[in-house]
Order: C-alpha cells, then sequence, then structure tokens
C-alpha cells in the first residue's frame, strides 16, 4: 500500500488510523482494508466475542455441575458444551489472539516498519479466521447437535459420532491454515522490513516472542492440519485411516493430534510472556534483566515443546523408554519459562513500581502461570500422572496456564496498548477493582480442581459422586465472581471507548520501544519517517519518560 | 511543513527476498503437511509389511511411470519459462507456461483412467471388494487415495496458479525486471513435482 500523498487535515497532521480514508468508505473501508492496525483491530473485535460465547459456555457448565445429576441440561448437551467450551477458547480465542490483535498492530510499529511483509495475506487470515468460527457456530445451531468429543477429538468416537462434527474440524482445518499464514506473515516481516538500524537484539522481546510464535505456528500446525483432515475424510469416504474397524490405529491420531496440540500450548503462551516482558520494565522504570536470556528462552521453549507431545498418552501403554524419554523432556521445557519468570521478578527488584491495571494483571500472570507450570511438573512424572490422568488435576492445570497466562497476558496488553490503540484512557480505579474480581474469582473457581483431581474427580463427567459436592459449589460460585469481573473489566474498557478521556500524549506509560514514539492513535502509515534506532527497547537508566516524547517532537 | 514532501518519497521498494521467503515457508509448511501423511504411511507400513506388498502390486506401475515421467518434464518447462522471461522473451515464456498446464492436464486425465480402473477392480473406500481384504490393504488404499487425492488437488491449484501467471504475463505485469511471481509459482510448482517423486516409488516401486 504505497500511497503517493496522504490528505492532510486543516491543521496540517496526518489523519489517525481510525480517520483515514482509503479507497473504501465506512465498513468496507474496515473490512477490505490492508492496514496491519485495522486488520488488529478486526481480530480485536472478533475474538473478544467469540471469548463472550466461550465464557458463557463455561458459566454454563458450572452451573451445570452445581449439583451430582442433572442441573440445567442433559448429559447430551452438556457434552457439547465443554466440547465447544474447548474448541472456541483454544482455536478460536487464545491460539489466535495476542499475535493477531496486538502483534498484528505493534509488531510492524515496534520494528519501525509501516506495515507486514504482505498486508493481503494478512487480511485473508481474518477472512479464514471468520469462516472457520462461523463453522464452529453453525454446528451448534444445525440440527445434528455440536461435536460432542471434547476438543481432541479422539477417535474412533470422533468418526462415529452423529454429530455436525464436519463442521468442527473443517472449522479448525481453516482456523490452522490462517494460523499459518499470519505465522509466515510476521516470519517475513521480522527478517525483512526492521527499520535499518533495528538489529536483532535491539528488538523489543514481545517482537522476539512473536517471532518464535510465529516458528512453532508454521512448523506444527500442518500436522493437526492433515490429521484433521484424515477425520474428515474418514467420515465422509470411509477410507480406512484411523479407524480401528478399518485396521487404523486410534493411537496414531493420538500421537499426531498431540503433536500440534502440544507446542501449540506453547503458541499460546509464548506470546503472553512477551507481552510480561514488555509490561514489567515500563511499569517498574528499569531495564530488563536478562535479556537476551528471556529472548532465547522463547526459542528453547519452541525447540523443546515441540518434542514433548506424548506426555499427554503416559496411560495408553506406550513403551517404558518412550516414557522416560518424554517425561524427561517435559522437566527439561520447565527451565526456559522458569529463566522468564527469574527475569521478571528480577527486573521487579529495586524498581519503582506503579501498580497499574498492565501491571497487576503481569503480577496475577506471574503467579498463576508458575502454578499452572509447576502443577503440569507434577503430572510430567510419570508414577504420579497414571493417579492423576483424566482427572479435574488436569483442568485444573490447562487453566491456570492458557487462561492465568494467556488471559491474564491479554488483559494486561488490553490495559496496556488500548489507550494507544483508540486515544483514550479507562477508568484506572474501575479497573484495578474488576482485576480483583477476576484474580479471586479465577481462584475461587480453578484451585478446587486440583484438590477434586486429587481426590479421584473425573474429568468431563456429567454426573459424580455427592462427596465431591462441596467443592464444585465453591468452583461455581467462584465463576460467578470471575464473570462479575469480566463484566466490570471489559464494560470499562468498552465504555472508555466511547466516552473515556482523550489522550493525545505519545508516551503513555513511559515506555522505550517504538510504539511509544508514534502518535496516539498512530497515523496510517505509523512513521513520519522511518525511526533512528539508536538505543536498545528497555534502556532507563538516564532517560525520564517525560523527555522521550519531546525528543521525538 | 515539510511531511508532504516525505509522502512522496516514501514509495515502497520492490523486495523479491520477501516475497521468496514468504513461498519458501509456505512450502516448508506443505511439506510438514505432506510429512503428516507419510509419518502415517511408514508407521502402517511398519505394522502391516505382507498386506502393502500384496497391495501394492495391483497398481499399475505404467501410468505411475508415464505420470512421473510427464511431471519430471514439466519442472523442465516451468524452469525454461521463467529463464525465457529472464531473458526478455515475454512470447517463448507464456509458450513454455502453457505447455506446463498441458502437462498438468495429461497427469490429471491419466490419474483418471487409473483410478477408473481401480475403482472398476472393487478398490475404493467403502467397497465390500476392499472392506473383506485384511485391514493392511484397507490402510494400503486409504492411504494411496488420500496421499494421491490430496496430491492431485496441488496439481490443480498449481495449474491454476500457472494460468495466472500466463495472463500477468500476457498483460506485462510480469516482465524482464520483474518476474519474482513467476518464480515463486515456480517454486510451488517443483513442490508438486518432488512430492510425487516420492510417493511414486512409495506405492508403485516398493513391493
Amino acid at each position: 500500500m504505497a500511497s503517493d500523498s496522504i490528505a492532510l487535515d486543516h491543521n496540517g497532521h496526518e489523519p489517525s488510523y481510525l480517520e483515514y480514508e482509503g479507497k473504501h468508505k465506512g465498513l468496507l473501508g474496515w473490512i477490505l482494508s490492508t492496514d496491519h492496525k485495522r486488520i488488529g483491530i478486526l481480530y480485536l473485535i472478533s475474538i473478544l466475542s467469540f471469548f463472550a460465547v466461550g465464557v458463557t459456555l463455561g458459566f454454563l457448565i458450572r452451573l451445570e455441575l452445581l449439583t451430582p445429576q442433572g442441573t440445567i441440561v442433559g448429559p447430551q448437551a452438556y457434552n457439547e458444551f465443554f466440547t465447544l467450551h474447548g474448541v472456541i477458547m483454544i482455536f478460536i480465542v487464545v491460539i489466535p489472539v495476542i499475535p493477531a490483535v496486538f502483534g498484528n498492530f505493534f509488531l510492524p510499529i515496534m520494528l519501525g516498519a509501516k506495515d507486514v511483509a504482505f498486508p493481503r495475506l494478512n487480511l485473508l487470515t481474518w477472512y479464514l479466521y471468520i469462516i472457520g468460527g462461523t463453522l464452529v457456530l453453525l454446528s451448534l445451531i444445525l440440527p445434528g447437535g455440536a461435536a460432542d468429543t471434547g476438543w481432541t477429538f479422539y477417535v474412533p468416537y470422533s468418526v462415529r459420532t452423529g454429530t455436525n462434527m464436519i463442521f468442527t474440524l473443517t472449522a479448525v482445518f481453516i482456523l490452522g491454515f490462517s494460523s499459518i499464514l499470519t505465522g509466515l506473515n510476521f516470519l517475513t516481516t521480522i527478517h525483512r522490513i526492521r527499520a535499518p538500524q533495528m538489529g536483532w537484539f535491539k528488538m523489543p522481546l514481545f517482537a522476539w516472542s512473536l517471532y518464535a510464535t510465529s516458528w512453532i505456528q508454521v512448523i506444527v500446525t500442518p500436522i493437526v492440519g492433515i490429521t484433521l483432515l484424515m477425520v474428515i475424510v474418514e467420515r465422509v469416504f470411509h477410507v480406512g485411516i484411523f479407524d480401528p474397524s478399518l485396521g487404523g490405529d486410534p493411537l496414531l491420531f493420538q500421537h499426531m493430534f498431540w503433536m500440534y496440540s502440544h507446542p501449540a500450548v506453547y503458541i499460546i503462551i509464548v506470546p503472553a510472556m512477551g507481552v510480561i516482558s514488555e509490561v514489567i520494565p515500563v511499569f517498574s522504570h528499569r531495564t530488563i534483566f536478562g535479556y537476551k536470556f528471556i529472548a532465547y528462552s522463547s526459542l528453547a521453549i519452541a525447540l523443546f515443546g515441540s518434542l514433548v507431545w506424548a506426555h499427554h498418552m503416559f496411560a495408553t501403554g506406550m513403551s517404558d523408554t518412550a516414557e522416560f524419554v518424554f517425561s524427561l523432556l517435559t522437566f527439561v521445557v520447565a527451565i526456559p519459562s522458569a529463566i522468564k519468570v527469574f527475569n521478571w521478578t528480577a527486573t521487579l527488584y529495586k524498581g519503582s513500581i506503579e501498580l497499574e491495571a498492565p501491571l497487576l494483571y503481569a503480577l496475577a500472570f506471574i503467579f498463576l502461570f508458575s502454578i499452572g507450570g509447576l502443577t503440569g511438573i507434577i503430572q510430567g512424572a510419570l508414577n504420579v500422572d497414571i493417579y492423576l490422568t483424566d482427572t479435574y488435576f488436569i483442568v485444573g492445570h490447562i487453566h491456570y496456564v492458557v487462561f492465568g497466562g494467556t488471559g491474564m497476558g491479554l488483559f494486561a496488553a488490553l490495559h496496556y496498548w488500548l489507550p494507544k490503540m483508540f486515544g483514550r484512557m479507562y477508568n484506572k480505579k474501575v479497573a484495578r477493582v474488576a482485576f480483583w474480581f477476576v484474580f479471586v474469582g479465577f481462584n475461587v473457581l480453578y484451585f478446587p480442581f486440583f484438590i477434586l483431581g486429587w481426590m479421584g474427580m473425573p474429568r468431563r463427567s456429567y454426573h459424580y459422586l455427592p462427596q465431591f459436592q462441596t467443592y464444585h459449589v465453591i468452583s461455581t460460585v467462584g465463576s460467578w465472581i470471575l464473570v462479575i469481573g469480566l463484566v466490570l473489566m471489559l464494560g470499562n474498557l468498552l465504555r472508555s471507548l466511547i466516552n473515556g478521556k482523550k489522550i493525545t500524549e505519545r508516551n503513555i506509560w513511559g515506555g522505550e520501544t517504538l510504539e511509544w514514539t508514534v502518535e496516539t492513535p498512530p497515523t496510517f502509515e505509523n512513521f513520519e519517517n522511518i525511526p533512528d534506532v539508536i538505543n536498545g527497547p528497555y534502556e532507563y537508566k538516564q532517560n525520564e519518560p517525560a523527555t522521550i516524547e519531546e525528543e521525538v517532537k | 511543513m515539510s511531511t508532504q514532501a516525505v509522502h512522496v518519497e516514501a514509495h515502497e521498494h520492490r523486495d523479491d527476498i520477501r516475497s521468496r521467503m514468504g513461498m519458501w515457508l509456505f512450502l516448508f509448511s506443505e511439506l510438514l503437511l505432506f510429512g503428516g501423511l507419510f509419518l502415517m504411511y511408514s508407521v502402517y507400513r511398519f505394522m502391516h509389511q505382507h498386506d502393502f506388498s500384496i497391495a501394492s502390486k495391483e497398481m499399475n506401475t505404467f501410468f505411475g511411470t508415464m505420470n512421473t515421467v510427464i511431471l519430471l518434464t514439466s519442472s523442465l518447462t516451468m524452469a525454461l519459462s521463467i529463464t525465457a522471461i529472464k531473458r526478455g522473451s515475454r512470447k517463448l515464456s507464456i509458450f513454455f507456461q502453457l505447455v506446463t498446464i498441458l502437462f498438468g492436464i495429461t497427469f490429471m486425465v491419466n490419474k483418471f483412467i487409473e483410478w477408473s480402473a481401480e475403482f472398476r477392480k472393487g478398490n475404493f473406500p467403502g467397497s465390500a471388494i476392499l472392506l473383506n481384504k485384511p485391514p493392511g490393504q484397507i490402510l494400503y488404499f486409504g492411504l494411496y487415495y488420500s496421499m494421491v487425492g490430496l496430491h492431485g488437488i496441488h496439481v490443480l491449484v498449481g495449474m491454476g496458479l500457472i494460468a495466472f501467471m500466463t495472463r500477468l504475463t500476457i498483460k506485462g505485469i510480469i516482465n524482464k525486471d520483474d518476474y519474482v511471481k513467476l518464480e515463486t509459482a515456480g517454486l510451488y510448482w517443483h513442490l508438486v513435482d518432488i512430492i510425487w517423486i516420492f510417493l511414486f516409488p512409495l506405492f508403485y516401486l516398493i513391493t
């Protein structure tokens, strides 16, 4: 999109990307725009809408589990609910959310570029995303019922169940394609269009985390693509691939599914780690501790994370050698994550800390992700896992990692960057109150899962024994607190976009990365000139935040 | 305000390496997509050595060999069309692109004849004849149709891509100085070729 001239407004200022009018106007100006910032906003709106659907389903699941027997829905509907909750939250919300929204919006700006490498491809990924998301919703509405296999689609059940599996499987295939293209786009962007002085080790850590994530996306997503495609082929044409009645091996499906879906955990978490690496130095006004270690640990996670998939299958009777190797690698992959956690806490040490909403969420990330990570290690131990596998313990673990990790990372990013994106500030006090609702609600909701799991409560179960009820009731009450917090938080952010305090100052929080040197909200082309990158991304030593703004002017 | 002058200069310069890199990354993900299928093939071949050997004898090696020759030659004509445009002979380049598409069509027609013959023998998914065979042979044909079928879809996509490039060449958008689009389309076509080079021995030659 190289436009030769851009109409300046009457003050001689360039209009922001929100006001900029290209070939198309109005709604078309958005859904046909190849501007990385507008595509980021498109993703933001669509992902948050799907998030609302996912939260509603989760809320209903918790409501159902209030009593040991049926409470509000029947067992079939319950199966469809937890499947859709998983599919929407994993494939439609947390996998794309941070790269597609904040990566799209800020990666080019952070690198000193005007757009991503392939702007039209970028728009295509959004359309693929919408098609995928719509197919999942269609499966819910159309006769036949939504998928009821759980989000893992294990064969042979996924080949034989009479529900609208094909919709869901096709949706995940298309979403995977969208994910690959986003990864490819970011990789090329980072390699080819950094500002001339933006060396690899001058890149913000958010860019590093997206770099590692994009590699995982490109490398592992095709595997789940082909696996689910084969399940579709098997259902439609009765070709023998995985179904044991046709000679297939269901365990092969599990291996291939987890070859993607375990690294997908890192597609989910690494960008959130990138957000945390941005937020912590800014709100403690300190240089990040161990920059290179954090950067390399993202790559180490990408590498080792791709080699641990079979720890999801310890109970399937693999050879002892295989189990031993996968268990060992599982412990190894914890190291780079721990390196990050230690570096973040070291950054906070002796910093002048401003406890704003983004930092609160970042601290919650560290706390909750640590619990999630350590409970993961527990299940990485072979003998313990045989006891804990398929219990609520794993459900607790996944929610602490994915929601406590990426969810909190997302909320931190929203509070950190949304004012920059729209030029309006939210009510900071309400944001802090909402945080405490979210944090308390989260723990009340998910911590009992560990206890339930330890007591032997199986996951995905519609009925349960009466002795588990106390913890289920506590958990359901937690879900109410959490929903109040989420409504308060998102409501506060949404309200700010309509009538929040207008801000035009460039450097809202005192950050040192390039997005804080451009206008608020950014102009269509981001930069007037390709920026000079003299300092590293976190050099706080001499610079007071206020002076940077003056330098730019 | 001097900003206006800046924008006039702000032409995005062409970056051919960027386009090639994007295509290579895409091809990389394509290889992994087929890699999943090759993994399934090797696991099932390991589990059902004997059945795979029996089933593969039913393949028509003549058609397989012919298609290998056709596809390899088409990769040559594709490369020739790129060399032609580099040297500035547009007409020759268009000629070679059309020949490449023609080879692609021949490949698909052969495939059609070959599959029809297999279907007549009853070797198609879900047929009673196939279902009565041992599991290894069912898997062999399942993999055969899936892998060769997915490859066939790639041939079709590749042909469409080249046809589009031919249009761009006729319009002059692809020319002596700017031929990276044709080059990346060529890369895709070579991928289609390479995957076939592995499919051919796995299904037709190893017994």
